[in-house]
């Protein structure tokens, strides 16, 4: 592990370096607050998620709660888990603090906020563990920084919330380092529901052991200044895998640029990626996935779905396979366009009108998997995607 | 109960249908051959008012009410169904979710359609998506359960034998009967279809057909006995339609 000194050094160098990727945000303009304004914790419940079950809220800078009780696993809030030195192995391991001016904003002034969430040893956890981000007092700057680490053979579900409270402007950039080990696996399920003003950074790295599955699932349905993210999920033991799925509709002036790589590093690792994108109004989304391939007998599979709902809205989907030894097996399909007059005419000539034929093609065209998710969410996610598809 | 007077038909700027008329009355069956691109599906497109298809001239009449204006959407819900030659996929939309909305829709007891799921071997085909990477087959037997689901007083068949292995005939002939209804004289509705073939297999599996109509080149050429119509194509081709168009 680099030293705590050296980590600020480097993050102090990258302070002004631009993401290859996204509008570029000026850091001056998010001022880290550090009073926050009364927590509007009733939000939550717009995600399906009840405050007194959520093992963690961070609100701008500040935890408000932190509680596991879920056997098997231990909570620690960032700094704690820094003092106690049980996270050292994996600070800034699977993403350097180095990568842009967002990371360095994290490190130098997230004030080491954020969950540390240790699924122990062996340990199938059912229950999932819930965590919520509000961003709550406008113009702040909210940079937790997250890593969780489900160990040999444990099994963990994660959830997290973000959301603003508040309609104004705001800048998220939250790191999240995961680490499944030998065996493990885990499930880690984002729902995005900003403001449309806020900005949102998250930088996401991932380094799963032999054997051992990530399973990742993205949805996003408010309108959002903007947000761009790449997470990058490096498969370095035998065997191991990884299935990201995002769900996005975009709407209104929304500018998202979303992405998702794995490298496929060890022998018969496999991956696939999956995305389905709606916009409507101006809502303009590229939606990135690179697959690496850089051991023999690995598998890989890109899908992107792009349905543009609006005639000046715009979908850009950069679909990449990179093959770096002979011995593997990589694909892709993409599909964007505007809704199939054919399959419209064919529902309409079973007796549905228009209105009725757009939404079933809508829900099926964002019929992906999202296991595991609790009923309450379940729902709720499932409410926001017919509402977004019924154009509400 | 159904009436298409003179159509004549534009599609891509091309004319396929070139004044058609036929009549198909209550509770028959009428049998529409003819080569391919002859404008047989065209015109079954057209009675179910499908988009993008520029009518030059000519109406639509069903029971009486003039439906040339209405979408596909209001045919449907006054009686017409179709069964396509190719049905588009799906994604994401599955044959259980379909025939259960369509059964609130029309009024069809599910328990009905379950059975007949059951029999037309589309049980397990209730939880894929519609039509994706189906079968010729399976996309015909799906049609076919989709169309009971509406129950039709007019039922429009593309090619339901198309795609099918011969031993599926009969079970398509037996289910195509059972929407159209059998040859009941008591029967108090009478329900009606227009089966559009290539071969006219399908003809030997189901009620005895009232009239075909043979079309060539957009236009309804002759019209008779299906057998007899069938047994000259078979031995003479489509060519001696032409001949007969010259004596009517």
């Amino acid at each position: 592990m680099l030293s705590l000194e050296e980590i600020r050094r480097r993050a102090e160098a990258s302070l002004s370096k631009p993401a290859p990727h996204g509008p570029d945000l000026r850091l001056e303009d998010f001022p880290v607050l550090k009073g926050h304004r009364e927590p509007e914790l009733h939000a939550l419940s717009r995600m399906g998620i009840d405050p007194s079950q959520a093992s963690y809220i961070q609100v701008d800078g500040k935890v408000l709660e932190i509680r596991s009780g879920i056997p098997g696993v231990r909570m620690y809030t960032l700094s704690g888990a820094l003092r106690e030195g049980v996270v050292d192995e994996h600070f800034w391991r699977a993403i350097d603090v180095d990568t842009d001016k967002y990371t360095a904003a994290a490190e130098l002034f997230g004030g080491h906020e954020g969950y540390v969430i240790i699924a122990e040893r062996g340990a199938k956890v059912e229950q999932p563990v819930l965590a919520c981000l509000l961003l709550s007092t406008p113009g702040a700057l909210q940079a937790p920084h997250n890593i969780v680490v489900v160990e040999e053979g444990a099994e963990l579900h994660v959830i997290t919330g973000c959301l603003t409270s508040v309609e104004a402007p705001g800048l998220h950039a939250g790191i999240s380092e995961f680490y499944v080990k030998e065996g493990g696996r885990l499930t880690f399920t984002m729902i995005h529901q900003w403001a449309e003003s806020t900005h949102v950074r998250p930088r996401t790295g991932v380094i799963v052991e032999r054997g051992g599955e990530y399973v990742s699932h993205y949805v996003n349905m408010s309108p959002i200044a903007s947000i761009q993210t790449d997470p990058k999920v490096y498969l370095v033991g035998e065997g191991a895998r990884a299935y990201l799925s995002s769900v996005i509709v975009a709407k209104r002036e929304s500018k998202i640029d979303i992405g998702g790589s794995v490298f496929l590093r060890a022998e018969r690792t496999s991956a696939e990626v999956i995305s389905k994108v709606i916009t409507k109004d101006s809502a303009d989304v590229t939606a990135r996935s690179l697959i690496s391939a850089e051991a023999r007998g690995t598998r890989g599979h890109i899908e992107c779905d792009g349905l543009l709902l609006s005639e000046s809205s715009r979908i850009l989907t950069l679909p990449a396979l990179d093959a770096r030894v002979d011995d593997v097996r990589l694909s892709h399909e993409a599909a964007v366009g505007r809704l199939n007059e054919e399959q419209l005419y064919y529902l309409m000539s079973k007796g549905f009108s228009e209105e009725e034929a757009r939404g079933i093609l809508v829900r099926g065209f964002m019929d992906v998997k999202l296991e595991g998710l609790p009923r309450p969410v379940m729902a709720q996610v499932k409410m926001a995607l017919e509402l977004a598809a019924r154009g509400l | 109960m159904l009436k298409v007077e003179d159509l004549t038909v534009r599609v891509g700027g091309r004319e396929i249908l070139k004044g058609v008329s036929l009549e198909v009355g209550e509770g028959e069956i009428v049998a529409l051959l003819g080569p391919n691109g002859s404008g047989k599906s065209t015109l079954l497109h057209t009675i179910m008012g499908r988009p993008g298809y520029d009518l030059v001239s000519g109406r639509i009449l069903l029971n009486g009410r003039d439906i040339t204006d209405l979408s596909p959407y209001e045919r449907a819900r006054l009686g017409i169904g179709m069964v396509m030659q190719l049905p588009p996929a799906l994604k994401g939309v599955k044959l259980r979710e379909l025939l259960k909305r369509l059964s609130s829709v029309y009024g069809v007891d599910s328990e009905h359609l379950r059975k007949l799921s059951e029999e037309l071997r589309a049980s397990n085909l209730l939880d894929r998506d519609l039509h994706r990477g189906f079968s010729g087959g399976e996309m015909k037997r799906v049609e076919l359960l989709l169309l009971a689901a509406q129950s039709p007083k007019l039922a429009l068949l593309d090619e339901p034998d198309s795609g099918v292995d011969l031993e599926s005939l009969p079970l398509l002939g037996r289910t195509i009967n059972e929407i159209v209804g059998a040859s009941d004289n008591r029967a108090r509705e009478k329900r009606s279809a227009i089966i559009v073939t290539h071969v006219g297999k399908i003809l030997n599996h189901i009620r005895p057909v009232n009239r075909a109509y043979v079309m060539l080149d957009g236009r309804i050429s002759c019209f008779g006995n299906p057998r007899d119509l069938i047994e000259d194509i078979e031995r003479y081709g489509f060519d001696e339609c032409l001949r007969c168009l010259k004596v009517i």
